[in-house]
């Protein structure tokens, strides 16, 4: 907590503010370890039933590689979101971040961050030993972890929104996935899409553009509605 | 007489009961209208048969469905802007009856892809977008009723449908970027449009009707919301529907 209460030396650049929070949730993340390979345990498991449920046929498991692995990594995502908000407005680090003097929307965009590297990262850096399991070749791996660089970041930061609309709210994480995950569901398409594509043998950077698209759009908007939407629980 | 008169509860809420009937009445009359116009008088479509008759209440659902999330948006706008809370009560009022149009938009098209396509649903570009509609409007109910706090549960709902509302033109433009099973809108104003007038006219006349519906429908809604909340407001208890 003492890292976020400034001095007026450290003020004059308010960027800052993405770095202190940044940090403070990598370090908080990194004494819970458990916690970030529960996210991982879950995303490889549900990956690995769906053979078991629909048979070990590989040209049927080829076709639905991509979209398994964007769903599973869409829950495993929507599953981690309280840890954005929820232990820090249980304990009134919220409210603290949210009177300090360094913008609430980069203090956010810090968090969001934090979120990304403890799980959408991670998360891509398993999927192509699972894509593997579902006879991928190099060149699809290869565009399905682009997709999941490009695409996961924007499933945090819409999901940071989601999180901190439902802070102390009952019923929150089932209330949660159905704010999330209809706005989930253009990243799930292009995210799919892409690896589709390159197993019909079209370019998939189209679909990956427009992944990108949502990220650049999401990196300017989302951390100001996330702001605001920490302002409306906390007040 | 200033235009934010209107925007206290206490002062709308007698408007908003003098308007339900005439929209009422116009809602009534033009769907009278329309359906004569579509069932009696439009002639049957080459192609398609008695079939695409469905039109006359799928379009008018359809389009109600996006517009009437559009009017919510608009109203979250000013809800977090100028912080008044009929715009939150607004929004509340609307999202049922967009959610019943975005709904009857799916059912009615379920009906007419099964003799058309031979499919109920096709995972289209258009109607996965609709369906997503749907979700949008579930999310906001499920969000606004889980907060106890009205004023908390305004606020949030209102962000939810801003940020919801980026999916609005993604709907819109989705059969472009898509382009798959879904025919192309066959109203467009740079092409001329390919439908015969009167079923042209009768699509209009009943876009009109569901239109004025939603009006109503809304207005009276948000009566039964306002009283809810200020219930122990004092202009409340001099009502003449309250009192006796």
């Amino acid at each position: 907590m003492s890292a976020v209460l400034a001095s007026e030396q450290e003020l004059s650049t308010p960027e800052r503010g993405v770095w202190l929070t940044l940090t403070r949730d990598i370090k908080l993340a990194m004494r819970s370890k458990g916690e970030l390979a529960q996210a991982l345990a879950f995303f490889i498991i549900v990956v690995s039933l769906f053979p078991l449920a629909i048979g070990p046929e590989s040209a049927v498991l080829k076709r639905i590689a991509a979209g398994v692995v964007w769903v599973c990594a869409l829950l495993a995502v929507m599953l981690t979101l309280p840890r954005l908000f929820q232990s820090d407005y249980v304990d009134g680090t919220l409210e603290q971040l949210a009177l300090s003097p360094y913008p609430l929307p980069l203090l956010c965009a810090g968090k969001m961050l934090a979120h990304w590297l403890s799980t959408g990262l991670p998360l891509a850096m398993v999927a192509p030993v699972l894509g593997l399991q579902f006879g991928l070749d190099a060149s699809e791996l290869l565009v399905m972890v682009a997709g999941l660089l490009i695409g996961t970041p924007v499933l945090t930061m819409l999901g940071a929104i989601g999180a901190a609309l439902v802070l102390g709210v009952r019923g929150g994480s089932i209330l949660m996935a159905l704010l999330v995950l209809p706005l989930y569901i253009p990243v799930l398409i292009f995210g799919a899409g892409a690896v589709e594509a390159s197993l019909a043998g079209i370019d998939a950077t189209a679909n990956l553009s427009l992944l990108a698209a949502m990220l650049l759009f999401g990196l300017v908007t989302t951390p100001f509605a996330a702001a605001a939407a920490v302002k409306i629980s906390l007040d | 007489m200033s235009l934010f008169k209107y925007s206290a509860p206490s002062s709308f809420y007698p408007l908003a009961g003098r308007l339900v009937p005439w929209f009422g009445t116009l809602a009534f009359l033009l769907a009278v209208g329309g359906l004569y116009l579509g069932l009696f008088v439009a002639p049957e479509d080459y192609q398609q048969g008695e079939v695409y008759r469905i039109i006359f209440i799928h379009v008018p659902s359809a389009w109600m469905g996006m517009f009437i999330y559009l009017v919510m948006a608009m109203y979250a706008l000013l809800a977090l802007v100028y912080q008044t809370r009929l715009s939150a009560m607004m929004m509340e009022a609307l999202a049922p009856t967009g959610m019943m149009f975005t709904a009857l938009a799916l059912w009615t098209g379920a009906l007419w892809g099964k003799p058309t396509w031979g499919t109920y649903w096709v995972w289209d570009a258009r109607m996965t977008s609709t369906l997503i509609l749907l979700f949008l409007y579930v999310g906001y109910m499920a969000l606004v009723n889980a907060i106890d706090d009205k004023k908390r549960a305004d606020k949030a709902g209102a962000l939810l449908v801003l940020v919801g509302s980026i999916n609005v033109p993604i709907i819109y433009f989705s059969v472009k970027w898509w382009n798959t099973l879904h025919q192309g809108a066959s109203v467009s104003l740079t092409q001329g449009n390919k439908m015969a007038a009167t079923m042209l006219a009768g699509m209009l006349i009943m876009a009109l009707a569901c239109w004025m519906y939603s009006i109503a429908v809304a207005l009276c809604r948000v009566r039964a919301i306002i009283l809810e909340r200020e219930l122990h407001a004092a202009w409340v208890k001099d009502i003449r529907e309250v009192r006796t």
